[in-house]
C-alpha cells in the first residue's frame, strides 16, 4: 500500500480548519487513492474542527497541540514535522497558498532536502511521479514541474481544486504523536488586527469585486463594497488604485500583491495592465466593466459591459438584490 | 565606430525613464492645464543629480558627460517637456557658464547650490527689441564704485519666477556694441530686481516664463562673470551647449508623441482592423520613426563631440534645427493619427503638439540655426 | 552592522516571454532584465537601516550569468557597498534549494547580522529561497515583512509580518532572515552620483569551488514550459445600463452558474 499524502492544516487560529482544506484534502485523496491524512500543528483544535477534517476526507489526523505552535514560527514547526516525516514517510506533503504555509513548506523541504513547488494550480500522477502545474512569468506561461524524490512538497492555490462532498458524521481518527516542540527564537510582541470589513478575505474569496483607476477616488469604493456585500464578495484593487493611496496594499491584486483564483471576478474601471492580470487571470469567470472599449481586460473577460461604472455598479447591485431576494 | 551607450549611460537613461514614468507622467496633464510649476518633482530631480549633470561633483554636480545629459533630457521630455526645459536651462544656460567662467568664490555661491538642485537658475538675454538679434542689448549696467547700477527689461526668461538667481546680460559699454556686453549674476531679492509678470503660453505651460525689470538695481562688481565685454561670448557659448539640451528635449517630445500614436494605432479600429494596418497610417508611423532616430543620432553626435573636446557648435545647431522640426512634424502627425481624439484634452497627444512648437523658436529659431550652419559651411563663422 | 541582500535578475514584467527551443527555459533574446521588484524593497530596507545606524555595510549577492552584473551594478548605484557575483555554469539549472545552499555558503563566509530578501522573484514566483536559506543556516525567519526596526545595540530586530487579517510583530535575535513585502518602503531611484560611483565599487566573482558547494542535480525541475490555453472569447453585453445589468446577472446565473 503506497504511503499517504499529508495535508498541512491551515486554521482560523481558533481551532477550526479553513475551508481551503476541503480542496487540499480532496486533491490528496484523489491522487493517493484515498490515502489523504491531515497534519495539524496548533495550540488549540476544537472537536468540531477535527470532525470537519474527517468529513472533508482526512483518513487520519496527526495532531500536535502545543501552546508553542501558535503563532506559527518556521524554526519551531520545521523540526516537529520533519520528525514525523522521518517516522511515517508520507509520499507527499501538501498545503494551501497562504503566507505562512508558503514559508513553512519551503522551509520543511530544505530541512528534508527535497523539492518544493509553490502556488500549484494543477496536479497529476505521471506513472510513479507527481507532476505539478504552476503559473510563472506573471502568469504568462505555465510550468510543469516534477520532483527528484518524495516526499513531494507543494502549496495549492485556493479555489482551484475541487472539494469533495463532505461525508457527514465521519468520526476523526486522531493520532497524537509524542514530539518535542523546541523553544524557538522569535517572540511575538504584538498582534494588530485589521479592522474587519465584514467581507471575505481576498485570497480565499470565491467572489471578488475589484476597482481600479476608473473609481476616481477612495471615497467611491463604497459603491463596490455595497455590491460586494450583496453577493458576499471580497473587495480588491488594482495597483493604480493602491499606488494612488485609495486602498491599503493588502487589497492589491496583481504581481506585487495578492494572486487570486475566484470563481467569479468582477473588475470595474480596471484597464488590465500585465501586473494586474498576473494576479487574477486564473479566475474561473471574469467580468469587466470599463468605459474604454479598447481596455486590455476585455481580451480576457468572459462578459464585458462598455460603460460608466458609476451607472453600471448601482444597476448591477439592484439586479443582484432582486435575484438573491435581498 | 560604435553607436551604443555605455552601461553607465544606459543606467542613467533607465533611471531618468523610470523617474519620468512614475513621478512626472502622472502629473503632466494636470500641471499643464493649471500652468503650475512642479516644485516637488523639480526638487527631486535636483536630489537625483539631474539639474547639474555635467558639473563636477566638487561643485555640487554629478560629473556626467554630455551624452548622458542628452539621454536624460530626452527621457524627461518624453513624459513632460516642461520639466525638460527647467532641467535644460539650469544645466546648460546657468550652471555650465558659471562653471566655465566663474571664480572660486562665484562657484561657491552660484554653482554649488544650483548644480545640486537646491536652487534653480535662469538665463536672461532676450529683450523686447533683442530676440534673434541678441547683440542689440539695451539693458545698461553702469559702474558706480564697486557696484554696477542695472536698468532695463528682460523678456521670456525660462525659470524666471522660480529661479533664485539669474545670469543677466547687460551693456557695460554701449560704444563697443556687442563687445560691450557683460554677464552679471544677480540674486532674487536684490533691491531694484522685479518680476512684474509671468507669461501665459501655448505650450510648456508648467514651466514659468517671466519678465524681469531692473530699476537702479545695484549689483556688486564681484558678481560679474569673466571680464567686462565678455558677456556676448559667454552667452553664445552657453547657447551652443543649450542647443544640445533643446535638441534632446525636442527628440523626447517627438518620441513621446510617437509612442502615443503607435499605441493608438494598435488599439483603435476602423473598417474592422486596427488603424495601424492601414497603409496611410503605416506611412506616417514609418516617417516619424525614421526622423526621430535621425534627430537622436545627430543630437548624440553633438554631445559626443562636446565630450571629446572637439568643436560642436555647428553640429549642435544642426541637431537643434533638425530635432525641433522633427518634433513639430511628428507631434502634428501624432495628432493626425488620433483623429478627433487627438484634438481633445482627454488624450495627452495635444500637449505634445503644443509643447513642440517652442523648440522651433527658443534658444535660436530654426531660421537662426540655418544661419549659423550656413555661415559654418561657407567658412564665414 | 553588515547586511546581506540576495537579489535576482528577472525579465521585466512588460517583456514578452516565449518558450525556448528545449521547452524547459525561456528564450532570453530581446528581454529587458531588471532587479526583481521585491528585491528592490530589500535593498532599500538594508540601506535605510545602515543610514539610520550611521554605520554598517550592505552587500548584494546574485547568482547567474554575466548579465547579472547589471543587476548588481543597479543595486550598487542605489547605494550598496559591494557585490558578490556567483557566476558558475554549474548552477545554471539550480532550483530554489541549490540556490539557497549557494547563498548559505556565501553567508557563512560573509557572516552578516541580517539577511533581507525579496518576498519572491517575479520570474518563477516560487518565494522559497528566503525560508530555505534560513533553514539551512538554522536562523529564524520572518516572511512578508511590512515594518522593521533594529535595537540600538544591534542585537535584536523587531519586525512585523503580514498575515491574513493583520500584522504580527515579532522580536528576534540577530542573525535573522527577513523577506521584504511591498509596503515595507518605497525604493529610491539611484542618483547620478550613485550611478557614476557604482563602477568603482567591487564586484567579487565566485565559483562553486570558492564556496565548497557541490553542484547537485535539482530536487525540483521543470519538465516543460507551456503557453496558457486561450480563454474562450468573451461577450460584450450591449444595451442601456439597466438592460445590460439585467442580462449580465441573468448570464452569470443561468449560463455560467457563478451566482
Amino acid at each position: 500500500m503506497p504511503n499517504a499524502f499529508w495535508c498541512v492544516v491551515e486554521d482560523d487560529r481558533a481551532g477550526h480548519p479553513k475551508k481551503v482544506m476541503a480542496e487540499v484534502l480532496a486533491e490528496a485523496a484523489r491522487l493517493s487513492g484515498g490515502r489523504a491524512e491531515a497534519v495539524w500543528l496548533t495550540d488549540r483544535a476544537e472537536p468540531d474542527g477535527l470532525r470537519r477534517l474527517a468529513e472533508w476526507g482526512a483518513g487520519k489526523i496527526w495532531l500536535v497541540e502545543h501552546p508553542g505552535l501558535a503563532p506559527y514560527r518556521g524554526e519551531v514547526w520545521a523540526p516537529v514535522v520533519a520528525g514525523l516525516v522521518a517516522a511515517q514517510a508520507p509520499r507527499a506533503i501538501l498545503g494551501a497558498v497562504t503566507s505562512r504555509q508558503r514559508e513553512f513548506l519551503a522551509r520543511l523541504a530544505a530541512r528534508l532536502g527535497v523539492g518544493f513547488a509553490a502556488d500549484v494550480v494543477g496536479l497529476a500522477m505521471d506513472g510513479d511521479r507527481l507532476v505539478a502545474t504552476r503559473p510563472v512569468y506573471a502568469g504568462k506561461l505555465l510550468a510543469r514541474v516534477a520532483w527528484a524524490r518524495p516526499p513531494w512538497i507543494a502549496t495549492l492555490r485556493p479555489n482551484v481544486f475541487k472539494p469533495a462532498d463532505p461525508v457527514a458524521g465521519r468520526e476523526p481518527q486522531i493520532e497524537r504523536p509524542t514530539v518535542t516542540v523546541p523553544d524557538g527564537a522569535l517572540r511575538l510582541a504584538e498582534r494588530r488586527e485589521e479592522v474587519s470589513t465584514g467581507l471575505p478575505e481576498l485570497s480565499e474569496a470565491e467572489l471578488v469585486v475589484s476597482g481600479g483607476r476608473g473609481l476616481k477616488g477612495p471615497e467611491n469604493f463604497v459603491i463596490l463594497e455595497r455590491l460586494a456585500a450583496v453577493i458576499g464578495a471580497a473587495v480588491g484593487a488594482s495597483r493604480a488604485a493602491v499606488d494612488a493611496g485609495w486602498r491599503p496594499h493588502r487589497f492589491q491584486i496583481g504581481q506585487t500583491g495578492r494572486t487570486i483564483s475566484p470563481k467569479l471576478y468582477l473588475g470595474f474601471g480596471i484597464s488590465g495592465a500585465i501586473q494586474h492580470l498576473a494576479g487574477m487571470r486564473t479566475s474561473k469567470l471574469i467580468v469587466a466593466v470599463n468605459k474604454d472599449p479598447e481596455a486590455p481586460i476585455f481580451k480576457i473577460a468572459d462578459y464585458g459591459i462598455v460603460g460608466d461604472l458609476f451607472e453600471v455598479v448601482p444597476a448591477l447591485t439592484e439586479e443582484f438584490k432582486k435575484l438573491l431576494g435581498k | 565606430m560604435r553607436v551604443e551607450l555605455t552601461e553607465e549611460q544606459e543606467m542613467i537613461r533607465a533611471m531618468a525613464r523610470e523617474f519620468a514614468d512614475k513621478e512626472i507622467r502622472p502629473i503632466a496633464a494636470d500641471i499643464d492645464r493649471g500652468a503650475r510649476f512642479p516644485q516637488e518633482t523639480v526638487r527631486r530631480m535636483g536630489a537625483l543629480g539631474l539639474l547639474g549633470m555635467t558639473i563636477p561633483p566638487v561643485w555640487g554636480g554629478s560629473g556626467a558627460d554630455a551624452v548622458s545629459y542628452a539621454v536624460a533630457v530626452e527621457e524627461i521630455a518624453k513624459a513632460c517637456a516642461s520639466h525638460a526645459v527647467v532641467m535644460s536651462v539650469n544645466n546648460s544656460l546657468f550652471c555650465e557658464p558659471v562653471h566655465k567662467h566663474g571664480t572660486e568664490e562665484q562657484k561657491k555661491r552660484f554653482l554649488v547650490p544650483f548644480a545640486s538642485g537646491a536652487r534653480i537658475g535662469c538665463f536672461a538675454l532676450t529683450e523686447p527689441q533683442a530676440g534673434s538679434d541678441a547683440t542689440n542689448q539695451a539693458t545698461l549696467a553702469v559702474r558706480d564704485g564697486d557696484h554696477y547700477v542695472v536698468n532695463g527689461r528682460k523678456l521670456f526668461v525660462t525659470n524666471g519666477r522660480e529661479a533664485a538667481a539669474a545670469l543677466v546680460f547687460c551693456q557695460t559699454d554701449r560704444a563697443l556694441g556687442h563687445h560691450g556686453i557683460s554677464a552679471l549674476l544677480i540674486e532674487k531679492g536684490t533691491p531694484g530686481f522685479g518680476v512684474p509678470r509671468v507669461e501665459d503660453k501655448l505650450g510648456l505651460r508648467a514651466s514659468d516664463t517671466a519678465e524681469f525689470v531692473f530699476e537702479d538695481c545695484r549689483v556688486p562688481v564681484g558678481n560679474r562673470l569673466a571680464g567686462e565685454g565678455m558677456g556676448f561670448k559667454i552667452a553664445m557659448g552657453a547657447l551652443d551647449g543649450g542647443r544640445i539640451g533643446i535638441a534632446a528635449q525636442a527628440v523626447g517630445i517627438a518620441a513621446g508623441a510617437w509612442e502615443l500614436a503607435l499605441a493608438y494605432a494598435r488599439e483603435r479600429k476602423s473598417f474592422g482592423v486596427p488603424i495601424g494596418q492601414h497603409q496611410m497610417v503605416q506611412w506616417m508611423l514609418a516617417d516619424m520613426a525614421t526622423a526621430i532616430d535621425a534627430a537622436r543620432l545627430l543630437t548624440l553626435k553633438a554631445a559626443w563631440l562636446k565630450d571629446a573636446g572637439q568643436p560642436f557648435g555647428t553640429v549642435a545647431a544642426m541637431a537643434k534645427l533638425f530635432a525641433a522640426e522633427t518634433a513639430m512634424k511628428v507631434a502634428t502627425d501624432a495628432v493626425q493619427v488620433h483623429g478627433g481624439y487627438g484634438y481633445i484634452t482627454d488624450y495627452p497627444v495635444e500637449r505634445y503638439f503644443r509643447d513642440a512648437k517652442i523648440t522651433q523658436i527658443y534658444e535660436g529659431t530654426s531660421q537662426i540655426q540655418k544661419l549659423v550652419i550656413a555661415r559654418a559651411v561657407l567658412g564665414e563663422a | 552592522m553588515k547586511i546581506l541582500v540576495p537579489v535576482k535578475q528577472v525579465p521585466d514584467t512588460a517583456t514578452q516571454v516565449k518558450v525556448g527551443q528545449d521547452a524547459r527555459q525561456i528564450e532570453t533574446g530581446g528581454i529587458t532584465w531588471i532587479i526583481s521588484p521585491y528585491d528592490e524593497f530589500a535593498v532599500e530596507e538594508a540601506l535605510r537601516i545602515k543610514e539610520k545606524r550611521g554605520e554598517g555595510e550592505v552587500v548584494v549577492v546574485s547568482l547567474g550569468p554575466d548579465r547579472v552584473k547589471e543587476a548588481l551594478r543597479s543595486a550598487l548605484a542605489m547605494g550598496a557597498d559591494r557585490a558578490i557575483h556567483v557566476n558558475d555554469p554549474a548552477f545554471n539549472e539550480a532550483d530554489t534549494l541549490l540556490t539557497a545552499r549557494v547563498l548559505a555558503a556565501v553567508i557563512k563566509q560573509e557572516a552578516p547580522a541580517l539577511v533581507i530578501v525579496g518576498r519572491q522573484a517575479i520570474d518563477d514566483d516560487m518565494g522559497a529561497v528566503p525560508a530555505q536559506l534560513a533553514e539551512l543556516l538554522g536562523w529564524p525567519s520572518l516572511y512578508w515583512v511590512m515594518e522593521a526596526a533594529i535595537d540600538a545595540g544591534g542585537r535584536t530586530i523587531r519586525a512585523g509580518r503580514q498575515v491574513e487579517g493583520g500584522l504580527e510583530v515579532f522580536e528576534a535575535p540577530l542573525p535573522c532572515v527577513l523577506t521584504a513585502q511591498k509596503g515595507l518602503n518605497e525604493p529610491r531611484y539611484p542618483t547620478l552620483k550613485g550611478i557614476m560611483g557604482a563602477k568603482k565599487k567591487e564586484i567579487k566573482d565566485l565559483r562553486a569551488d570558492d564556496l565548497g558547494v557541490a553542484p547537485e542535480s535539482a530536487q525540483l525541475s521543470i519538465v516543460r514550459l507551456e503557453t496558457l490555453p486561450p480563454r474562450p472569447p468573451g461577450r460584450i453585453i450591449g444595451g442601456d445600463v439597466r438592460e445590460a445589468a439585467h442580462e449580465l446577472v441573468r448570464a452569470l446565473r443561468e449560463e455560467a452558474k457563478a451566482i
